[in-house]
């Protein structure tokens, strides 16, 4: 585990960049990250952010593409739209979670 | 009397019934629902495409492996009612139980990608993980004159998470030994960054798919099958001549219907105590659970483990005071009669080393010998005399990091 900064403050942060722990993320935070990606934040990106955030505080894990779709409505088309190429990588990032575990 | 219903007679449910009679209490009864006539030893199905197994010998009655004592009810769940104790079959009949285990497991399910079954399903679309499909497969792979071979992962999680990379290097030894490897384009196809998952252990594999030949498609996320062809969420397009797919995994609809399970239907529970989420007297053991490790028999061997004690505990009102690591381990078939051996848990991942004794071996971790795919042939007889029966085996049930060695990621490559 590593200090990053990022804006103006110092947050903890993994080998690959993602955060260790969710409650150092807030809004302005995830612009920041999102745009160390080349991402721009539209309301849609928030949407999935919202309800990735709301269900890894309920369930303790981050949900992995199906979840999004079943549980939070949004579609694998879309979350391919809005995070190109590795969505369920790249949303983790931007909302301040771990990567999906998905796979042992 | 009180009574443990256990759905679901494989390697879970059949174990935990061979080990709890010799441990419950006098007052307690096992009943145990599945629909079947037969245990299949699921990992022999690799074998089959290749013909190094027959499909009948996989099989054996399931009777012959349950104790005495245990009554055996052939029926498909409807559902599970928690909060009545009971369950309800698809025939009407209900069970009632004072503790459940639900073991029923993970099954392929090509219907849930579009266009899967409707071009040429068994014909040159192909899956390994029935005996159906293994079969169908064999006579595939008889008829295959050369082309591009496609391996591929639908989603994970994926039972035996290792055999379509075995299923790989097979093939690739299998064509080389019919003459005709120039002949064959492989190519391996998965939703995940690299070979395999966990870093180390993805550098070794993902070397040994390079070494042979064998071209590596990560990130690819299926969304549908046409003619001849896999397409991805993001446009990729992938031909092929001879499909072999792993199709995404789902526990059995019964658990979604009682409000036990993910959005796969995998039971949620406890990672250590295998307690289902918010219940008190249901239990999932081996694949039917939702678990962060390997769904393999190996896991359900070591989970059971652990379960057995807790459960002894838990129905005389102690709390349960043994916990799963997520120990798993595999051997993976590299062909040319040689395997390798990874080992791991929750926190660890695959590491190099010798298993399972430290300093001695006499297995050899994350490298390919003849030992270890002597040992992997030699499992079944082990699964069907020692490890069905409860009866104990010769390695520790908690992972144990003596032996390991952790390497550099430079050092693993092959």
């Amino acid at each position: 585990m590593t200090v990053a900064t990022l804006g103006d403050r110092e947050i903890h942060v993994d080998e690959e960049g993602f955060l260790t722990d969710p409650t150092e993320w807030d809004e302005a935070l995830a612009a920041v990250l999102a745009s160390n990606i080349g991402l721009e934040l539209s309301p849609a990106h928030w949407r999935a952010i919202e309800f990735a955030r709301a269900d890894h505080t309920a369930t303790g894990e981050t949900p992995t593409l199906r979840r999004m779709a079943t549980e939070g409505g949004i579609s694998t088309k879309e979350m391919f739209a809005l995070f190109p190429k590795k969505p369920a990588k790249k949303m983790s990032y931007v909302a301040g979670l771990p990567k999906p575990v998905g796979c042992v | 009397m009180k009574r443990l219903v256990i759905l679901g007679a494989g390697t879970a449910g059949t174990t935990i019934a061979n080990m709890l009679t010799r441990r419950l209490p006098a007052d307690w009864e096992i009943e145990m629902v599945d629909p079947s006539w037969t245990h299949l030893y699921q990992p022999g199905l690799l074998f089959v495409p290749f013909g190094l197994a027959e499909p009948s010998s996989l099989v054996k009655p399931i009777e012959s492996h349950l104790p005495r004592g245990v009554t055996l009810t052939r029926g498909q769940v409807d559902r599970v009612e928690p909060d009545a104790k009971r369950i309800v079959l698809e025939d009407g009949s209900i069970i009632g139980y004072d503790q459940l285990v639900i073991a029923t497991g993970t099954s392929p399910r090509p219907d849930m990608t579009p266009g899967l079954t409707e071009f040429g399903w068994r014909d040159t679309v192909h899956e390994f993980y029935t005996l159906a499909g293994a079969t169908a497969l064999r006579d595939a792979l008889a008829r295959f004159e050369g082309g591009r071979l496609v391996v591929h992962i639908a989603e994970m999680p994926i039972k035996c998470p290792v055999a379509p990379l075995e299923f790989s290097f097979l093939a690739d030894d299998h064509f080389k030994k019919r003459n005709m490897r120039e002949l064959v384009d492989i190519v391996y196809v998965t939703p995940l960054s690299g070979a395999f998952t966990k870093p180390i252990a993805a550098a070794k594999l993902g070397g040994m798919l390079e070494s042979r030949g064998i071209a590596l498609e990560p990130d690819f996320m299926i969304e549908s099958v046409e003619e001849g062809a896999l397409v991805s969420y993001d446009e990729r397009r992938i031909p092929y001549d001879l499909l072999v797919t792993v199709p995404v995994n789902m526990g059995a609809a019964f658990v979604g219907r009682s409000g036990l399970g993910d959005e796969l239907d995998h039971v949620r529970v406890d990672q250590h105590t295998f307690l289902a989420v918010g219940q008190d007297a249901v239990f999932a053991i081996g694949d039917a659970a939702a678990l962060p490790t390997s769904k393999a028999g190996s896991t359900a061997h070591f989970s059971v483990e652990v379960f057995v004690e807790n459960f002894v505990e838990h129905i005389s009102g102690r709390p349960m005071s043994h916990s799963f690591d997520g120990h798993a381990n595999c051997f993976v078939e590299s062909g040319d009669g040689k395997a390798l051996l990874i080992d791991f848990n929750y926190d660890t991942e695959p590491l190099p080393g010798v298993y399972p004794v430290p300093g001695f071996g006499p297995l050899r971790l994350m490298r390919e010998t003849r030992l270890n795919h002597w040992a992997k042939l030699a499992f079944e007889t082990v699964y069907w005399r020692a490890l069905l029966r409860g009866r104990p085996l010769p390695v520790p049930n908690a992972m144990s990091m003596a032996g390991k060695v952790q390497p550099s990621r430079e050092e693993i490559k092959v």
